[in-house]
């Protein structure tokens, strides 16, 4: 293949590890943004929306469809419920300390992680996707000094994983409406700028905490549910996506929506395009120290989007 | 010769000017008050002095020294003493490693800290209290121990920043007392609202307002001045 | 306060006498134990001197240890030094790394200062597999017995591994009891009570926070170098999150800012995972579960519980 055509791949592929990193990471930087407090558990909620998934496709049987439709409604629901019990019995008590939290969430991140272990096993499972067609994507050329449509070798993408990138930008839109538009978006917006003030206002700060907890959880799971066709479910996935979620959220400036998914598109189409040309543990060192060297010298973000 | 002196101090936040030229020099041995209505911009002055907030333009020299530029630690370490308008001590430890940590920072034998820990605590009144945890101390014995943890720094200069707010009519008549003592030892800038207080111990008053200085005087200058009583009743045309 | 010393003097010396008589009596199965936990504690030692006593949480003690383990076990493998300059190596290199990384992530403070260091840590982790050509990446490499020999002593004999965990334990624990003791260590405990009077008591607050990173970054590397040496083996998996987690488990259990703490929560955890790990290959879950409780329930840890119940001179 050509370089033109094969840096197009590397973007389409991108375009869809930016799509799933960016509804991991706003919830990521949902939890920051209303409740200043880091989950390190994230990516455990991403594994388990994965495997959950399985597990209903699983139970649906028949066509792949359903069970695909049942997983996408039912796992964030019960991730999210699991995420708000855990809010409520737990950081709840350690007053939503932000170093105690960091060190409970390691605890829950742990206790998810090997209780899948003991149960679901540590194999990877696949889980058939809804409908897989092969979409061809055209190329331009230059012949006989005229551009030229014509279909490289190789470069194609999925109905599915095309799919997936409008579900994550559909979803995306919701959040931003559930923010801005409603009067719970309200209500978190408000704990966010001010807890005490909240609090005296009569806001319910203890249940908006719960709710925001399970919605960042849910984003994640939704967002596992979506890739688990493309990536296999195993107990150990969670690792990548809270890593990436960490990167994109401190990038992004801490807590900002905004700043976060433009940090994902940033972060999946570099990983996307640099993950072709470099080794992925050389990637992954330079995101390492990036996200270090931001916190150390750009504490607001990169893009220095101020949120106090 | 004087001990600190500022000169030509501003300081903006955000374009608003919080300090505009304010200068004065605190001679060595004097008991200095510094006074003013709410938002006069006296806690700020203090910031600068201490090298804990940046002036936006002019100097401060201590001691002979240009210090503009010096971290508030370095300051301190040759001799500026401060004490915080929120008592700020380290609750959880004795009252006797409150004040050793302020000794121990100059004094590397352990028997003159010792020694130098049992002479602030005298003076302060809190010897008795020595080995109790300094967080459950009354709020009054708080404010002393600050001062204990300021005096056992043997500073050249003590700034004392609003040391008698929240105490007791009582606590105050000690801490008159323990001022009183120190005259002629050390040198002091005191940060004041209780005019009573200010009147019986300052040497000199300076009253700054809305970020400049008003007038400096001996006390009974202070008092008589029309400048600063329509300052402190508030309104009032005083230029006349 | 004399009393106390003393009190605290025969209280420390007794453990440490009764840790030396106890290989003479273990059964050799919990005489390699010992000899482990001890090494280990002694990172524990280290982890603490910044968690506990200066109130800075790092999530990124590994690099320091994976430091020390890779300094000493590459010096031999690579380069064919003998024990002790390998040692010194190990401890030099957690050193150095400890002062640049201290130096950068002290720009931060409370969760950033905890996020900056694990990421320096997975960048030393990731750094490790990459030049997996020297390290031998999550495989890692076995330092041969007849290498690990120290002042003409095999180290892998186990009554001699034994006696060298022992003494590393006993420098770390006498490092810690000392530093405590001393005026830098009481400053570091006045940064963690109050940040802003103990600089304006006139202290460098930067300088001595940089101090307790690199004296703990030190111990941390020494006994990373103790454990290639007396262990023989070198693997990536020292550098990863988990072994950045465990000191601060054990120190939370143990009880942070305690003399004794480490070795009280590594003894104690070290025995719950061999347990459990008998009983599932899901043993980090008992783990996550001791987080969970600590954090909600025990914040002080035993010894922390002890000292306010029972002692409150315990250093």
């Amino acid at each position: 293949m050509d370089f033109g055509p094969y840096l197009m791949l590397a973007i389409m592929e991108g375009a869809l590890t930016a799509a799933v990193l960016a509804l991991t990471a706003s919830g990521l930087a949902l939890v920051f943004g209303v409740m200043r407090v880091v989950n390190v558990a994230h990516g455990e909620f991403f594994m388990l929306g994965a495997v959950l998934a399985w597990w209903v496709s699983q139970l649906a049987g028949g066509s792949p469809v359903w069970g695909f439709l049942l997983a996408l409604c039912v796992v964030p629901l019960l991730v999210g419920v699991l995420a708000a019990a855990v809010d409520m019995t737990i950081l709840k008590r350690i007053n939503y300390d932000p170093e105690r939290t960091i060190v409970a969430t390691i605890g829950i991140l742990y206790i998810l992680q090997q209780v899948t272990l003991m149960t679901y096993g540590p194999e990877a499972r696949p889980v058939a996707p809804p409908f897989n067609t092969r979409v061809a994507l055209p190329w331009f050329e230059m012949s006989n000094g005229a551009l030229q449509l014509y279909w490289p070798w190789g470069l194609s993408i999925t109905s599915y994983k095309l799919f997936v990138i409008g579900a994550a930008c559909v979803v995306l839109l919701g959040l931003w409406a559930l923010m801005t538009q409603t009067k719970l978006g309200l209500l978190m917006r408000a704990t966010e700028q001010d807890r005490e003030m909240a609090h005296a206002f009569g806001i319910p700060v203890q249940r908006v905490y719960a709710i925001a907890f399970g919605l960042g959880a849910g984003m994640a799971a939704l967002a596992a549910v979506l890739i688990v066709p493309i990536q296999q479910a195993h107990y150990l996935m969670g690792g990548d996506p809270l890593l990436l979620s960490f990167i994109v959220v401190i990038i992004g400036g801490l807590g900002s929506l905004p700043g976060a998914i433009l940090a994902a598109l940033l972060i999946g189409l570099s990983d996307g395009i640099i993950s072709v040309f470099f080794s992925p543990t050389l990637a992954k060192i330079f995101a390492t120290l990036l996200v270090a060297f931001v916190l150390v010298f750009r504490p607001n973000g990169l893009w220095g989007t101020r949120n106090s | 010769m004087s001990l600190l002196s500022a000169s030509g101090i501003s300081k903006q936040y955000n374009g608003l000017a919080a300090l505009s030229d304010v200068s004065f020099d605190v001679p060595s041995g004097q008991v200095r008050a510094l006074i003013g209505p709410n938002g006069a911009g006296k806690t700020t002055l203090v910031g600068v002095l201490s090298g804990r907030i940046p002036p936006s333009s002019g100097s401060v020299h201590f001691a002979g020294q240009d210090v503009t530029t010096w971290p508030a630690h370095k300051r301190i370490s040759q001799g500026m003493g401060y004490t915080f308008q929120i008592t700020s001590i380290f609750a959880d430890l004795s009252v006797r490693e409150n004040v050793a940590l302020a000794a121990r920072r100059h004094q590397k034998s352990a028997a003159v800290v010792d020694a130098m820990v049992e002479e602030a605590l005298l003076k302060t009144g809190l010897w008795d209290r020595v080995d109790d945890i300094a967080g459950t101390l009354s709020y009054g014995h708080q404010r002393l121990l600050e001062i204990a943890m300021g005096l056992a720094q043997t500073p050249k200069l003590l700034i004392l920043d609003e040391p008698t707010q929240g105490l007791t009519e009582g606590d105050v008549e000690a801490f008159k007392r323990l001022i009183k003592s120190l005259r002629g030892e050390i040198t002091v800038l005191l940060i004041e609202h209780n005019m009573d207080v200010v009147m019986q111990l300052a040497d000199v008053i300076t009253v700054l307002e809305a970020g400049r200085v008003l007038f400096e005087g001996i006390p009974t200058d202070v008092k008589a001045n029309a400048l600063v009583r329509a300052a402190y009743l508030g309104g009032g045309d005083a230029e006349t | 306060m004399t009393t106390d010393l003393k009190k605290s003097v025969i209280l420390h010396a007794g453990v440490v006498l009764a840790l030396f008589v106890l290989q003479f009596v273990l059964p050799a199965y919990h005489h390699g134990n010992m000899a482990r936990i001890m090494v280990l504690a002694s990172y524990a030692i280290g982890y603490n001197l910044l968690f506990g006593y200066t109130g800075l949480l790092s999530l990124g003690h590994a690099l320091f240890f994976a430091a020390g383990l890779y300094g000493a076990g590459l010096a031999m493998s690579q380069f064919g030094l003998s024990a002790g300059p390998a040692l010194v190596i190990g401890v030099v290199a957690g050193v150095v790394i400890g002062a640049v990384v201290g130096g950068l992530a002290l720009r931060t403070e409370g969760v950033a200062f905890m996020i900056v260091t694990l990421m320096f840590a997975q960048a030393g982790y990731l750094t490790i597999l990459y030049f997996g050509a020297y390290t031998r990446g999550d495989e890692g490499f076995v330092i041969a017995q007849t290498e690990r020999v120290l002042f003409g002593v095999d180290l892998s004999a186990p009554l001699v591994r034994y006696f060298a965990a022992f003494s590393l334990f006993c420098a770390a624990i006498l490092t810690c009891f000392l530093a405590v003791k001393s005026r830098f260590g009481r400053v570091l405990v006045a940064i963690r009570e109050n940040e802003e009077r103990a600089a304006m008591l006139g202290y460098d607050v930067a300088k001595y926070k940089l101090g307790a990173v690199v004296l703990s970054a030190g111990l941390s590397a020494l006994a990373g170098a103790g454990y290639a040496l007396l262990f023989g083996y070198v693997g990536a998996s020292f550098a990863s999150v988990q072994y950045s987690i465990f000191p601060l488990l054990w120190v939370l259990l143990g009880g942070a800012g305690t003399v004794l703490g480490p070795l009280v929560g590594t003894v104690f955890m070290f025995y719950l995972i061999d347990l459990s790990s008998g009983l599932t290959t899901a043993y980090m879950l008992i783990a996550g579960l001791v987080l969970v409780v600590l954090t909600v329930f025990a914040p002080q840890g035993v010894m922390g519980e002890v000292r306010r119940r029972m002692w409150r001179w315990l250093p």
